[in-house]
């Protein structure tokens, strides 16, 4: 049997599908609606000047319909999510449903949110509920149209249900792929009539099958699963060192190994290009190469967070400001203080990075987990000297991402285009980084320092707080200048505090910062959320209570605080040994909060057994994604809470793989129970937002159970099982 | 120097460099992708395939030493248990970014062909090697009970 070819037939037919579609629709970012062929972006019909046209509806005359994905799916459950959305207006059948992904066009495909065709932030159901209804509704009336025009009935008869129209006085009906070319036909509606809520049928309603199929036989196909006929697979050494670089570099005994093709000096390195990955492997490692180890050599996490400390103590830019905190800490003696630290992080998606690439007559192809079509066509270009519209990009099934794959310079994307430029000869390739290459390439969640200081006043209320997060800049800011993903979720702390000053100090290092599942939360929700515990611990009162009180004007934070609390059983009595601890957070415009339950086991140490979640993210398009988006996130947040950290010593990573970077297993798994606030707000990404809350639920529980404060992560294997 | 085995109830041979990992030669060779690469060091389980019926990391293991014996992988397996498993997979809506999946399912399937009601403890055992960064250990976990209970009532019925 050959895979490759079988791997063809499949691309092609998703190819094909487009090709033969009977209708597709592009539909105006102004709410103007065209009709366009499809794949290649050519309209059908006259295209106003200046409308940005983009394409999501395809209907075939064997009944299908076929969803365009402007976003890619790396297990959010995003083409679930734009799925039910336009199937919902369209009133298709779920069933019938099918989903390819977008090729890179920005014009078309662009996150509106962001400006560029880009998966992530949590954005993709927010900035696509109006686009993705309007286009779902703008076919239903055509579709209804084309009915009224064959069956001569007035349109005001018909209606649309589960892929057919249906003329209700005669009973008569036909489904959709048969109403497909006359539906093509069909003048394209000035405006769209979205439906009432009330009478959204699969929006919120049911447990969809999901539309990221092939999971469970092994046939999905991933970056790593593409073999092209020729393909070589590429592996490179990096300098080992955070800085480094490559000095010289003898390859004649690798160069004479099985099956290499060749050894090339790239700007990142040095790559090995083998017929086999086993055999590109066994040759990078009988490269002999010395390395310039750079400046950086002698630096270690222990004295970054020396340093930070340090400028911790000095002030930083200011984020937000309200009162005199400085005058009320100044002239307090009793001042609470606290300080919070957190390591790097690696993201360790499950596939590690790879990307497979060719050259073509006029520009290059690639087929990989793409997360940042405009930002990586941007970056091939620039490699081979093109425009970016030469750079097809095939995004196909990502393996995880958690903010990794979307860079700003392309990472391994461009990595690949450098060897492929390299090489020469027009062969795919396929650069395969293995664990150890994507645990120790930098790009982590950086470390920070935080200093919270604050005041109790004589009843117990928080008049002053001050706090100072030390840290790299995530997009590449001076010192003083405020970067909002450092920030974020601390700026707009929502507690109400009289006094309050946040500030900032960005660090700049030779590692490489990134936004990691949930940003600048996974450590400002930590900080905060543990010291308000801590200070309602020293007033005497319930953390429930006291946050509710500074929430009077933050409802949604005060309504999810509430439902974990109700629903966990908060303030009743526990299991001997169980002990609970409880968290709030908001981020990417959804609210979460959470309620830890740990147990004490026979050898002292701890196990979260339960946790319970309540979020609130607008109307709820899929429950079940948001459900399992909160499991989910849970889990991930659970990791650098117990286990993981990327220590840097003598300037490189001292993880390289899961023995090292320990994350959490089966066994460290609490049972999870998600609650959904009922709303009508518009909806909000829940693939981020359930992260940052359980650290500090944990922390906070342990402080139940123990008495001690936990202020720097991960709390590590000498408390949990 | 040749290597030959069963794969997946067939004959298979492949000329490959002994010492090579069976992961690599099932995905560079064979071209059989649902077995992934996620760590190389049997830490993730992401390469579980089953040798003569057990779960092994395909990663770790040269292919020489698979020579004479049964190998099979995701896009072999077809007993009732992994049938059911498979459902309960897709019913429960269990995987998120899907790439452990093919391993976790190989780990639960010698689970449940040894144990076919197992206990929550039984699943931490057996399950704790297989790694999942989407964290969908809790409808992994609610996933083989629902293909235990559909697996009894077959039995019964």
């Amino acid at each position: 049997m050959n895979q490759s070819l079988s791997l063809s037939r499949r691309l092609f037919l998703v190819r094909g599908a487009q090709a033969t579609a009977g209708l597709t629709l592009g539909l105006a970012l102004s709410g103007r609606v065209l009709a366009a062929d499809g794949y290649s972006g050519a309209t059908t019909k006259s295209v106003e000047q200046g409308l940005e046209a983009n394409a999501f509806v395809s209907l075939t005359p064997d009944n299908r319909v076929i969803i365009t994905m402007k976003h890619m799916e790396m297990g959010q459950g995003t083409y679930t999510g734009l799925s039910t959305i336009v199937a919902e207006e369209l009133d298709a059948a779920w069933e019938q449903v099918e989903v390819v992904a977008a090729p890179a066009d920005v014009e078309r495909y662009k996150n509106t949110i962001v400006g560029m065709q880009i998966t992530g932030g949590s954005t993709a159901i927010a900035n696509s509920w109006t686009q993705m209804r309007e286009a779902g509704a703008a076919v239903r009336q055509m579709l209804l149209a084309a009915a009224s025009a064959e069956w001569k009935v007035p349109v005001a008869e018909l209606t649309a249900k589960a892929g057919e129209v249906i003329h209700t006085p005669s009973g008569r009906r036909a489904t959709f792929g048969a109403l497909s070319a006359a539906a093509a036909a069909q003048p394209v509606p000035d405006k769209v009539t979205l439906k009432d809520p009330k009478d959204f049928t699969l929006v919120g309603k049911q447990m969809l099958q999901r539309k990221d199929v092939g999971k469970t036989d092994g046939s999905a196909i991933f970056t790593l699963d593409v073999y092209w006929p020729e393909m070589l697979t590429a592996v490179v050494a990096h300098p080992p060192t955070f800085g480094g670089k490559l000095k010289s570099v003898d390859a004649t005994a690798a160069r004479a190994m099985p099956g290499v093709e060749a050894v090339l000096e790239i700007p990142s390195g040095v790559a090995v290009l083998g017929k086999t990955f086993w055999q590109a492997e066994q040759a990078r490692k009988a490269l002999k190469i010395e390395w310039d180890a750079g400046n950086w050599a002698d630096q270690s996490s222990e004295k970054l967070i020396a340093e930070y400390r340090a400028l911790a103590q000095k002030p930083g830019a200011e984020a937000r400001s309200e009162g005199d905190a400085a005058g009320i800490l100044a002239s307090s003696d009793k001042v609470l203080e606290a300080e919070y630290v957190v390591p790097f992080l690696a993201h360790a998606a499950m596939e590690p990075m790879n990307c497979v690439l060719q050259k073509t007559a006029d520009g290059v192809e690639l087929w990989y987990g793409c997360q940042a079509q405009t930002l990586d066509q941007k970056n091939v270009a620039a490699v081979f000297g093109l425009t970016p519209d030469k750079v097809k990009i095939n995004t196909l099934y990502a393996g995880g991402s958690f903010g990794r794959r979307a860079t700003f310079d392309g990472n391994y994307v461009t990595e690949t285009a450098e060897i492929a430029k390299a090489y020469g000869k027009p062969v795919p390739i396929k650069l395969v980084w293995t664990r150890e290459d994507d645990t120790r390439d930098g790009r982590y969640r950086p470390l920070y320092v935080h200093r919270v200081e604050a005041v109790l006043d004589d009843k117990g209320s928080i008049s002053a707080w001050r706090q100072r997060v030390v840290g790299q800049s995530i997009m590449g800011l001076e010192p003083q200048v405020v970067d909002r993903t450092t920030v974020e979720g601390l700026r707009n702390i929502p507690y109400a505090i009289p006094h309050l000053r946040i500030e900032s100090l960005n660090t700049s290092l030779p590692v490489a910062p990134h936004w990691w599942r949930s940003v600048g939360s996974t450590h400002n929700a930590f900080a905060i959320e543990c010291f308000m515990d801590e200070l309602a611990h020293k007033a005497g009162r319930d953390p429930v209570e006291m946050r509710l009180e500074m929430l009077k004007d933050h409802p949604r934070h005060s309504a999810v605080l509430q439902l974990a609390a109700d629903k966990s059983g908060w303030g009743k009595p526990l299991p001997e040994g169980h002990f609970q601890g409880i968290a709030v957070h908001e981020s990417f415009s959804s609210y979460v909060a959470q309620v830890a339950e740990i147990a004490r086991q026979k050898n002292g140490k701890f196990k979260v057994v339960k946790v319970v979640c309540a979020v609130d993210c607008g109307i709820a398009v899929n429950p079940d994604v948001i459900r399992a988006q909160m499991e989910g996130g849970i889990g991930f947040g659970l990791s650098p809470l117990m286990y993981s950290a990327i220590t840097i010593v003598d300037g490189r990573a001292v993880e390289g793989n899961f023995d090292g970077y320990r994350v959490i297993r089966m066994s460290d798994m609490p049972a999870v129970e998600v609650h959904i606030v009922p709303s009508a707000e518009p909806p909000t990404g829940v693939g981020e937002p359930g992260t940052p809350v359980i650290a500090p639920a944990v922390a906070n529980a342990l402080f139940a159970a123990t008495g001690k404060r936990f202020r720097t992560l991960p709390i590590g294997a000498d408390y949990f099982v | 120097m040749p290597v030959n085995f069963t794969l997946n109830g067939q004959p298979q041979t492949v000329d490959a460099d002994p010492a090579t990992p069976l992961l690599w030669v099932l995905r560079d060779h064979l071209q059989l992708t649902g077995t992934k690469y996620g760590c190389g060091i049997a830490q993730c389980g992401a390469c579980t395939v089953h040798l003569n019926g057990q779960p092994v990391r395909s990663c770790s293991l040269p292919v020489s030493a698979v020579a004479g014996q049964q190998v099979a992988t995701i896009e072999g397996v077809d007993s009732p248990a992994a049938k059911a498993l498979q459902k309960a997979w897709e019913d429960l809506a269990v995987y998120q970014c899907g790439y452990c999946q093919s391993g976790q399912l190989m780990s639960a399937i010698n689970l449940l062909e040894k144990k076919p009601q197992p206990t929550d403890a039984d699943i931490d055992q057996y399950m704790s090697g297989n790694i999942c960064r989407c964290a969908t250990y809790t409808r992994i976990r609610a996933g083989i009970k629902h293909a235990a209970s559909e697996l009894a009532v077959e039995v019964k019925a």
